[in-house]
C-alpha cells in the first residue's frame, strides 16, 4: 500500500500530464469524427458571439465588393427568370404553378463568422443556428459555387464543413457530359480541389465546368462548382483532374443554406434496399 | 496575489492576440505565428506544478475551440510545459534549489534563445504533425514548421524588448 502512495507521489505530475494529454487526444479524435464533435468547436454563445462582434465591427471595409457580388448574382437570377417565364408561357395554355405545394429545397440566407482555409482540416463559423432551423449535414453555397455542408448545429451558430478538408467527399459532374465523379481536397492549395473516379472513356478539356450532381441528398443538382485546370495522366487508377474553385474560399462573406424537403424520404428509400 | 492577477492578464490577452489577430495573419497563405505558446516562457517555475500544467491545457484548449482544431493545440502546449523543466536543467544547468530565483530575463541571451527555439520547435512539429494527420504531403509538415518557427521566434523577442524596457 504504501509503495503505491509512494508511486503516485513521485509521478504525480506524470500521471496529471498523461491524463490532460489522454483528454486531449479525445477531443482530436473527437473533432475528426463528422457525428462527434460536440464539446470544444466555434459554435458555442462565447466564441460564436465573440466571432459576431469581431465580424461586424470589420465588416464595412469590404461593402463595395460586396454589392458588386450580389449585383452579379442578381443580374444572373434574372436572366434564369426571364428564360423561365418565355419557356412556360409557350407551352401550354393552363399554367399550373407547382412550385407553391411542390417544393423541394429552401434556401437560408446566413453569414459566415469564421473561416478557415490553410489548415488541412477547415471548417467556418456562421451566424445562424438551430433556432433558424438549421440542422446538420445541409448545403452551404454562395453566389459563385459551394461552400460545404453544415457539420455541428449550435443554438445560435453552426460549424460548416467547408470543401476544403480533407474528409470532404461530394458528389461533381462534368457539365457538358454528365459523367461524375468525387469531389474532394488534398490538402495543399485552397483554390484547388481535386475530381476523382472519373469515367477513362468521358472527354475532358481544360476549362470544362464542374458542377454538382444531383446524386447525394445534400446539394441541389447544377450549382457550380469550378472549371478543369489540369487533366493529368489519363492511366492512373481512380483518374484525378485538378479543379479551380470559382469560389475565392479566403474571402466569403454571405452564404446560402439549403434544406432539402426530400432527404428523409429518399433515405428511407435507400435504406429499404439494403435490407 | 498581484502576480496571479497580472498571470490572468497575461492568460486573456495571449488568447485574445492569438485567436483575433495572429490567426488571421496567413502570411504567404499559410503561415500564421502561434505566439501564445508565450505563455510557457512567462510562467514562473514553482515547486508546485499542476496550476502551470492545468492553465496552459486550457489556454491550448480555448484556442482549440476558436479555431476549430479539436484538441490540438492543447495536447501540444501541455506537451512543452511538462517537458520545460528538462529543458531549463539542460540549458541553464539550474538545480531545483534555483527555480524560485530563476528568472529569463537575467539569464543570457544566447542560453535563452536556444531554449525558446527547442521549445518551439516541438511544440509547432506536433501541432502541424497532428494538423495534417496523414503521412503524406510531410515536407509540408517539415516546412511548416521551419517557417512557423522562425515566425514565432521573432515576434517573442521583439516582444519580450518591448514589455522589458517598458518596465
Amino acid at each position: 500500500m504504501q509503495q503505491i502512495i509512494y508511486f503516485f507521489q513521485k509521478f504525480r505530475y506524470f500521471l496529471f500530464f498523461l491524463f490532460l494529454e489522454f483528454i486531449a487526444l479525445t477531443f482530436i479524435f473527437n473533432n475528426l469524427n463528422f457525428h462527434k464533435s460536440k464539446l470544444v468547436n466555434s459554435t458555442n454563445t462565447l466564441t460564436g458571439g465573440l466571432f459576431e462582434t469581431l465580424n461586424n465591427s470589420a465588416n464595412y471595409f469590404d461593402l463595395k465588393s460586396k454589392n458588386l457580388s450580389l449585383s452579379e448574382e442578381n443580374t444572373r437570377l434574372r436572366n434564369l427568370l426571364a428564360k423561365k417565364s418565355t419557356n412556360s408561357t409557350i407551352e401550354d395554355s393552363v399554367i399550373t404553378d407547382t412550385t407553391s405545394y411542390n417544393q423541394k429545397y429552401a434556401y437560408t440566407n446566413a453569414k459566415v463568422i469564421n473561416n478557415n482555409y490553410t489548415k488541412a482540416f477547415n471548417f467556418l463559423t456562421i451566424n445562424k443556428g438551430a433556432n433558424q432551423n438549421i440542422s446538420k449535414e445541409m448545403a452551404v453555397i454562395n453566389s459563385k459555387g459551394i461552400v460545404g455542408i453544415t457539420e455541428h448545429v449550435g443554438n445560435k451558430y453552426t460549424r460548416v464543413q467547408s470543401i476544403l478538408n480533407k474528409k470532404s467527399k461530394i458528389n461533381a459532374r462534368l457539365k457538358n457530359t454528365g459523367y461524375f465523379g468525387t469531389l474532394s481536397w488534398n490538402g495543399e492549395n485552397y483554390k484547388n480541389v481535386q475530381l476523382s473516379d472519373i469515367p477513362r472513356q468521358a472527354p475532358l478539356n481544360i476549362g470544362d465546368t464542374i458542377e454538382t450532381g444531383g446524386k447525394s441528398t445534400i446539394f441541389p443538382e447544377g450549382v457550380l462548382i469550378g472549371a478543369v485546370t489540369n487533366v493529368g495522366e489519363k492511366n492512373t487508377i481512380n483518374n484525378t483532374i485538378e479543379v479551380t474553385l470559382f469560389n475565392d474560399m479566403s474571402n466569403l462573406n454571405y452564404v446560402n443554406v439549403i434544406k432539402n424537403f426530400d432527404k428523409i424520404e429518399i433515405q428511407q428509400i435507400e435504406n429499404n434496399i439494403d435490407e | 496575489m498581484n502576480k496571479t492577477i497580472n498571470l490572468i492578464f497575461i492568460f486573456i490577452s495571449l488568447l485574445l492576440l492569438q485567436v483575433f489577430v495572429l490567426n488571421n495573419i496567413n502570411f504567404l497563405n499559410t503561415i500564421n505565428p502561434y505566439l501564445y505558446i508565450a505563455f510557457v516562457f512567462i510562467y514562473p517555475l514553482k515547486e508546485n506544478r499542476f496550476p502551470f500544467l492545468f492553465f496552459n491545457f486550457l489556454l491550448g484548449l480555448c484556442i482549440d475551440s476558436f479555431s476549430d482544431s479539436g484538441g490540438i493545440h492543447a495536447f501540444s502546449t501541455l506537451f512543452i510545459a511538462y517537458f520545460r523543466v528538462s529543458f531549463v536543467k539542460i540549458f541553464f544547468k539550474k538545480i531545483p534549489a534555483d527555480f524560485s530565483f530563476f528568472n529569463l530575463k537575467s539569464e543570457p541571451f544566447g542560453k535563452v534563445f536556444n531554449y525558446v527555439v527547442t521549445l518551439t520547435v516541438i511544440h509547432h512539429f506536433i501541432y502541424f504533425c497532428f494538423a495534417n494527420f496523414s503521412f503524406q504531403n510531410l515536407s509540408m509538415v517539415f516546412l511548416n514548421t521551419l517557417y512557423t518557427t522562425i515566425f514565432t521566434v521573432i515576434l517573442y523577442f521583439i516582444g519580450t524588448t518591448i514589455f522589458n524596457k517598458s518596465q
